[in-house]
């Protein structure tokens, strides 16, 4: 890191946990996707003890706060036998929450797509999971691709609450700099500075991403 | 591992605190939020531009970082600039605030839903501006308004568990409390997981009602 080595170290420390922020919210909304599209495909579906099951987790996953789940799966967890490091518990926290919010974002997705496409990938012999696949999926996603952006940038935010079961993000890195220098204004409004540009970055990428994603779509000179 | 409901009624007394708390920063907090997010919605519509810079920065502000970092600037960076502020103030005031630039937006989007023509028509009409607005944008920006609001409502009384982290006495900060005196795990967080289960779904359940009467006349 020979470019680094210009700046004071205690801003190394902000940089190095502000990547921690980074890859806590990246796999956990990478994971929290998979299980979207498993909650979302359950939740559309025809057997009624699946659509329950499915309403139930979003319900439960939305209602209740992210603080008290990642509490839960950090203090809980280990009382029956599984003893996760504090990673792992943050990004398993962040993605069952935000897979809630993104099944709903892909529900409204699939909900756009005409019921006569699904029927005619039948008429012409595609089984249910190549339809699902190669037809609606990739639909689905390019309709929830906005709000799924925006969902990645609360994510992010929210991802300040791992600091509390050990992770050192960007929001302990900065809680640890504080400790030791007492200048917590300086501090926190730089941490807040680091999220609020990785924020105005991730939409600038979200704007860009939706008009690559609308090419084909929408008005056109008649 | 049984469920110890002894444990949950001798801790009662603290956990009913804790609730009131919950609900007082929420009420708190959300009209902080709703009054100064109109406020900055009604300034950025009355079109003075010297304004409108100065509240854009504040709204990317609140809303581009995490509420925990803004509640850390304003309860340990405070004291540093002469403003000591105990954790319930500073976590009713930090909510009320964070709620605001995001208040401000939806209804920023209330107002532009309006067609021009009719503020022009009332005007014509003779009609101040108080009656423009109470009269005429107030009544159909209500129906575009009230689901968002309704999701944000509920996304703040969720976000007053981050108080528990300045240290403000709320159920959260309670059940964390109780967890760490009496290694029991699961009653506490069965509890809590459950009341904040139960009471954002009566909010949403609410919300809905509200959004049919309100839309009632687009029927």
């Amino acid at each position: 890191m020979a470019h680094m080595y210009h700046l004071p170290p205690t801003v190394t420390i902000l940089l190095i946990g502000a990547a921690t922020t980074l890859a806590v919210s990246i796999i956990g909304n990478a994971l929290g996707l998979i299980i979207a599209i498993a909650i979302c495909v359950m939740r559309l579906s025809l057997n009624r003890a699946m659509r329950l099951a499915g309403a139930a987790y979003v319900s439960f996953f939305r209602g209740v706060p992210l603080l008290v789940q990642l509490l839960i799966i950090y203090y809980f967890l280990p009382t029956i036998g599984f003893d996760l490091p504090p990673f792992f518990a943050a990004v398993i926290g962040l993605g069952l929450c935000t897979a809630a919010y993104q099944a709903e974002n892909l529900r409204g997705g699939f909900l756009i797509i005409p019921s006569g496409q699904a029927e005619a990938a039948r008429a012409f012999g595609y089984t249910r999971g190549q339809t699902l696949r190669r037809i609606l999926i990739p639909q689905a996603l390019r309709a929830a691709a906005p709000a799924l952006i925006n969902e990645m940038i609360l994510i992010l935010k929210a991802s300040s609450l791992v600091s509390v079961v050990g992770v050192a993000d960007l929001t302990r890195e900065a809680q640890n700099i504080v400790a030791r220098d007492l200048q917590p204004i300086k501090w926190y409004l730089f941490a807040a500075l680091i999220y609020l540009v990785i924020n105005l970055i991730l939409a600038r990428l979200g704007v860009s991403v939706e008009k690559r994603l609308n090419v084909g779509y929408g008005a056109t000179a008649i | 591992m049984s469920f110890d409901y002894g444990l949950l009624i001798k801790y009662a007394p603290q956990l009913l605190e804790g609730f009131k708390l919950t609900l007082l920063t929420w009420l708190g907090g959300s009209a902080i939020a709703v009054v100064l997010g109109f406020a900055l919605a009604c300034v950025l519509a009355g079109g003075n531009g010297a304004l409108r810079a100065p509240i854009r920065c504040y709204v990317e502000f609140f809303r581009g970082t995490p509420l925990l970092v803004q509640l850390f600037v304003a309860y340990y960076g405070g004291p540093n600039i002469g403003i000591t502020l105990d954790a319930v103030t500073v976590g009713v005031f930090g909510l009320g605030f964070y709620g605001a630039a995001y208040f401000a937006e939806i209804f920023r989007a209330g107002f532009a839903s309006i067609p021009r023509g009719q503020i022009d028509a009332a005007r014509s009409f003779g009609i101040p501006r108080w009656g423009r607005v109470y009269y005429i944008i107030l009544p159909q920006m209500l129906v575009l308004v009230v689901p968002p609001g309704i999701t944000l409502l509920v996304i703040l009384l969720k976000d007053t568990a981050i108080l528990s982290i300045i240290t403000v006495p709320e159920l959260t900060f309670e059940v964390t409390g109780m967890t760490i005196e009496t290694f029991a795990f699961v009653e506490p967080f069965a509890v809590l997981a459950v009341f904040y289960w139960l009471v954002t779904e009566l909010v949403s359940y609410l919300g809905r009602r509200a959004e049919l009467r309100l839309g009632a006349y687009l029927r």
